[in-house]
């Protein structure tokens, strides 16, 4: 109990004063951009950038569906793994020739992993909330599960796409351009987009807003907390699945390490664009910000000779812990 | 005047003047206040009136902008809470502050462990916590884990706690708001030993009856000033009420006249809740206001739990002469039921988002097309429900955590109305709230019960019951015991029942 003037006065934390936190991800961007620049001005070229934002594509569109997991208050490790399992049975799939019409192939193979990337992030979704297992648990064992079946399908090597038809017709999805923008770059701003619409503007968005933020006020408000956390896992899964659609076409191959280590970037990434790991805050476009941000810290330690590239895996794990830092500080003001 | 002071005359503690100012807005002002030792003085006034920030200055948490304590006649600054603590004056806060997942002894010594050689002593511990909940008129297992205990059982173990430091000035900040009276009774027993012990208590309280029964002194603040400081032997409760609105507060429950009986509209046959309430068996009139009383931790809550279906329950409900059977609130909400959780804070409300999402939350439906919410036509509805249930807010982009507790409970009405529901559950609807605010959710509830709407309110504060309600139940370890009416309905009946001094169905 306290004054309502008291509060607001010493406590502001109305929705204007925590834009602060939400514009600290763009500001670091711009940031590093400068900093870039100064580090080789050729950085700063659109071919750069753009190649750049492009690579950031995989990790930018898990991360959107990471946004959905940890803004519900969920946690998922297992999309690195998935990532490989999908991208396997996909190019299993278009090596078995069961399809002889190569357009038709691509689009029923393109088709099966939306749908296995579904199923996996269903399979997660089930365990934590009908089966009560703490998401953490839940995902470290099928991050295990999906990598183990990969290695078995590839039998410890690579799964290569053969047909050399179907790796033409596939290969624009992720070098060509639309309008002198690669796809990939179009692929994350349209999946962003599309994320943004649905967790803002949409009752099943704020329904994963209000679970993450209160469990116990969205079950007495009438929200099914299960069904909102089960369907973030399948938000998650198709978010996997567009990022193989596009993995699959630059490098036709996968094996046991594809993808490892993706969950930790993906989650840096959400943490990083100022969504808060305790769930209730979501911020899409705070992820996609934090996906280049990654990308770029990597690219201005290639193109300068300061840092060791080598030393990538150590900055990435400074800036989640830097990120982290600013948003407390950010929130305490 | 007393022993345990020393040989000065001067005041345990006197401040004079004290101001505190939150950028431009002006929370305190000009307040004097002296403690005497062995002396209870009270603090009353509504929410808002800067009784926090008070106590929040006199304990060191918060310095202030302008004024000066002295204690024993010397100036002193408290560099913080633990500074305040070390010169004798604790707090006992209205919130619960206890690590859920530890026992109740852990909790009591936490940070302050008896330790024998280098590991901890718990025998030690739970034997001088078993003492110090005694002391305090309970009786709690000191192994208990927190997380299981009652609201009402870990209030106590948090005031045990506070007390297991030396002190010469104990704060409590609104102890009994979630105390059944004869808890109350026993804390305002602990009080009194506190004082004959020649320590001086501050007191606040929204329960002014309890206040003239313990308190010694009386200060009265309004709008951050101080607006009267008496004797309590020269105050009656309805003086403390007027001088705390600012007007006369004539009649705390709204007059409702008496209606004829009227069609049965709810019809619960033999429910039980394992583990909480058992065969339970009532029926709910059109336009009408039942009561649920008891001792905290009867079974009310978790029997409208069960009804609702927020958890497991056997038996058979009848909603309009149709069984139903909720297996969650989107199902009983449907059907149109509401129930308002009496843990506002926990349940009830997102604090942490604004006024807007948390009026439409449960009826977002209404508010979305095909695809998307029209956040036009909720702002609206914000703009109604402030009207409509007077929800006192400065901005309208404010978070739901930074209204006062009335206003958090009509926001919460304001929410669970959007749905319009024929059947509305609410449970302790005032609980934590000031008189100016009760008086309002009574208004509301009897309009809802004019409107043909059916209420059930669960209370632990009998007065508020007899003064709405047309006919009250009491539960007693997990089953309804009796039923008053009429002019059986009055505290007496109420507590025989309640305590088991009488059972079976009363007239």
């Amino acid at each position: 109990m306290s004054t309502v003037a008291t509060e607001t006065a010493k406590t502001p934390k109305t929705s204007k004063d925590w834009d602060m936190a939400a514009i600290a991800p763009f500001i670091a961007l711009a940031l590093l951009l400068v900093l870039g620049y100064f580090a080789n001005p050729n950085f700063i070229s659109v071919a750069n950038l753009m190649n750049v934002i492009t690579r950031s594509a995989f990790i930018a569109i898990i991360a959107l569906g990471a946004t959905y997991v940890i803004s519900s208050g969920g946690l998922d490790l297992s999309v690195g793994s998935m990532v490989a399992f999908v991208a396997s049975l996909m190019i299993l799939f278009m090596n078995s020739g069961a399809i002889a019409d190569p357009m038709f192939m691509l689009i029923t193979a393109m088709l099966l992993a939306i749908a296995l990337g579904a199923a996996c992030g269903l399979f997660n979704g089930l365990i934590t909330t009908v089966g009560g297992i703490e998401p953490f648990i839940a995902t470290l064992g099928t991050m295990g599960i999906y990598r183990g079946l990969t290695t078995w399908l590839s039998q410890g090597g690579a799964i290569t796409l053969r047909d050399r038809e179907l790796q033409a017709l596939y290969r624009p999805v992720y070098f060509g351009d639309v309008f002198g923008v690669p796809v990939p770059i179009v692929i994350i701003f349209v999946t962003a987009a599309l994320a943004a619409f649905v967790l803002y503007r949409t009752r099943y968005g704020r329904h994963v807003i209000a679970v993450g933020s209160n469990e116990e006020v969205a079950r007495y408000s009438g929200i099914s907390v299960k069904k909102v956390r089960t369907i973030a896992y399948v938000v998650q899964g198709l978010c996997v699945a567009v990022a193989v659609l596009l993995y699959v076409p630059r490098l036709g191959s996968t094996s046991a390490t594809t993808g490892i280590l993706w969950e930790l970037q993906a989650i840096t990434a959400v943490v990083v664009g100022g969504t808060a790991l305790r769930g209730g805050v979501g911020r899409i476009w705070g992820t996609v910000c934090g996906a280049f941000i990654l990308e770029i810290v990597g690219n201005i330690m290639l193109l300068s000779n300061f840092v060791s590239e080598y030393l990538i895996g150590a900055i990435q794990g400074a800036i989640i812990i830097i990120a982290m830092l600013v948003q407390r500080s950010l929130m305490r003001k | 005047m007393n022993a345990a002071s020393s040989s000065s005359s001067a005041p345990l503690l006197e401040a004079t003047g004290l101001s505190k100012t939150f950028g431009i807005v002006e929370v305190l002002k000009d307040i004097n206040l002296t403690v005497q030792a062995g002396e209870v003085h009270a603090i009353i006034g509504e929410n808002g009136a800067g009784k926090s920030t008070l106590m929040k200055i006199l304990a060191g948490n918060q310095p202030p902008t302008r004024g000066e304590i002295r204690m024993d006649g010397e100036a002193v600054t408290f560099s913080g809470p633990v500074d305040a603590e070390h010169r004798g004056i604790v707090l006992v806060h209205q919130e619960i502050l206890l690590a859920p997942d530890l026992t109740v002894a852990q909790n009591i010594y936490l940070g302050r462990e008896l330790r024998r050689g280098l590991s901890v002593d718990d025998r030690a511990m739970n034997e001088g916590a078993r003492q110090a909940i005694r002391d305090l008129g309970g009786d709690i297992d000191p192994n208990a884990i927190v997380s299981r205990l009652s609201i009402a059982q870990r209030q106590l173990v948090q005031i045990a706690r506070v007390l297991l430091v030396p002190h010469r000035i104990v704060i409590f900040d609104e102890p009994t708001a979630s105390l059944t009276p004869h808890e109350t009774e026993a804390l305002l027993k602990v009080i009194k030993d506190i004082r004959a012990k020649g320590v001086g208590v501050l007191y606040i309280s929204h329960r002014l009856p309890e206040v003239k029964e313990i308190a010694d002194r009386v200060t009265v603040l309004r709008d951050g000033r101080l607006v009267a400081s008496h004797e309590a032997s020269e105050l009656e409760p309805a003086d403390m009420a007027r001088l705390m609105v600012g007007r006369d507060v004539a009649k705390l429950y709204p007059d409702r006249q008496a209606t004829e009986a009227r069609e049965v509209v709810l019809e619960v046959r033999h429910l039980s809740v394992p583990g909480y309430a058992q065969d339970a068996s009532f029926e709910l009139r059109k336009g009408e206001i039942l009561g649920f009383a008891g001792l905290v931790g009867a079974g009310r809550t978790e029997l409208m739990e069960g009804l609702v279906g927020l958890r497991s329950s056997r038996g058979s409900v009848r909603l309009n002469g149709q069984p139903v059977n909720f297996r969650d609130v989107h199902a009983s909400l449907k059907a149109g039921i509401a129930y308002l959780s009496e843990d506002r804070k926990g349940k009830g409300l997102l604090l942490a988002k604004d006024l807007r999402v948390n009026l439409t939350l449960a009826s977002l439906g209404r508010f979305a097309g095909a695809l998307q919410i029209d956040r036009k036509r909720e702002s609206d509805a914000l703009d109604q429900a402030i009207r409509d249930f007077d929800i006192r807010t400065g901005r309208k982009d404010i978070l739901a955590g930074q209204l006062s507790g009335g206003n958090q409970q009509k926001l919460l009405l304001a929410k669970m109305m959007m749905l319009d529901p024929s059947i509305v559950i609410i449970d302790e609807p005032t609980r934590g709230i000031d008189i100016g605010n009760k008086e309002q959710i009574y208004k509301f509830i009897a309009r809802l019960a004019e409107e043909g709407r059916s209420i059930i309110v669960v209370s632990s504060e009998m007065p508020e019951l007899i003064g709405i309600c047309d006919r009250i139940l009491v539960m007693r370890s997990g089953r309804i015991v009796g039923e008053v009416t009429g002019e059986h309905m009055n505290e007496n009946e109420i507590v025989q029942f309640a305590t088991g001094v009488k059972s079976g169905e009363a007239a």
